[in-house]
């Protein structure tokens, strides 16, 4: 099967698609309820992925153009992980680009949970102790 | 089917290509973005998968067609993807047409070829014989390509 949907152009001109079919191919058949894929189904997600791929670089270059005010240099991770979480579109990423912690500051939250955890428990021994006594 | 975490990954330098054309001259990505922008990419084809296997199911079909995967799209909120991805299709079509045509033409010529060095057989005939076997190969081809 060929990998990539018309044949290289010695001018230059751009391929209908760039990513390889093959591994896209892959990818869909490990959805365990797919049973074939047409050719066609299969170019379209290869040239989807690309769409989501020019789309995710650029709404986090604009976001951010448009945020501060400032030309950005470098995209990172940061503007992703927030790009994800505000846009109700890519809900479906936001397990994959969780927003990073400082393992110190996690640590500290965690410890803050169980306190106020701890004290919802000794109100609730305090009140036992109320009603027995009426 | 067991696949190993690699192979569901996209080539990174395709993906670096496609994101550097998308954006301005100048501004570049940092590789920890990149290689989330790959795994996010990945996780778009299950998703675009499994929502186009719905409507597949939901026309009793078991192979997916680009029908599918556009529904799939509009679906998932990515309309913006639907006009881009038609065009696409359309252009696929074309060029599929093409190299069939392409394909049968020099069949054509190779057969011509073989006529005129092959004296004994009338020529009516051999056309009619011809015809019959691109038929069958057409067949062939066209079972080949939907797996």
């Amino acid at each position: 099967m060929a990998d990539v949907v018309v044949g290289k152009d010695k001018c230059g001109e751009q391929r209908l698609v760039l990513l390889p079919l093959s591994r896209i191919r892959v990818i869909m058949k490990s959805c365990p309820e797919v049973s074939s894929i047409n050719q066609e189904a299969l170019v379209l997600t290869a040239k989807a992925t690309e769409l989501l791929v020019q789309y995710l670089a650029t709404l986090v270059q604009y976001s951010y153009r448009h945020g501060s005010g400032k030309e950005k240099k470098v995209l990172t991770y940061r503007d992703l992980a927030n790009t994800a979480e505000e846009s109700e579109t890519f809900q479906f990423l936001t397990d994959i680009l969780p927003k990073k912690i400082l393992a110190g500051k996690y640590l500290k939250m965690l410890k803050e949970e169980k306190r106020e955890g701890d004290e919802e428990n000794d109100d609730d021994n305090g009140s036992d102790h109320d009603e027995a006594e009426s | 089917m067991a696949e190993r975490p690699e192979d569901l990954n996209l080539p990174n330098a395709v993906i670096t290509r496609i994101i550097k054309e998308a954006l301005p001259d100048g501004v570049n990505i940092s590789k920890e973005a990149r290689s989330a922008i790959s795994r996010a990419a990945s996780v778009f084809v299950l998703y675009a998968t499994s929502c186009a296997n719905n409507f597949a199911m939901k026309g009793k079909r078991k192979t997916l067609n680009a029908t599918d995967v556009l529904s799939a799209m509009e679906e998932m909120e990515f309309q913006r993807f639907v006009t881009p991805l038609k065009e696409a299709l359309e252009a696929y079509r074309r060029e599929q047409k093409g190299k069939k045509e392409a394909s049968e033409q020099k069949k054509k010529d190779k057969d011509k070829k073989t006529d005129s060095e092959d004296q004994d057989k009338s020529r009516d005939e051999d056309n009619d014989e011809d015809e019959e076997r691109l038929e069958e190969e057409e067949q062939n081809e066209e079972e080949e390509v939907d797996n």
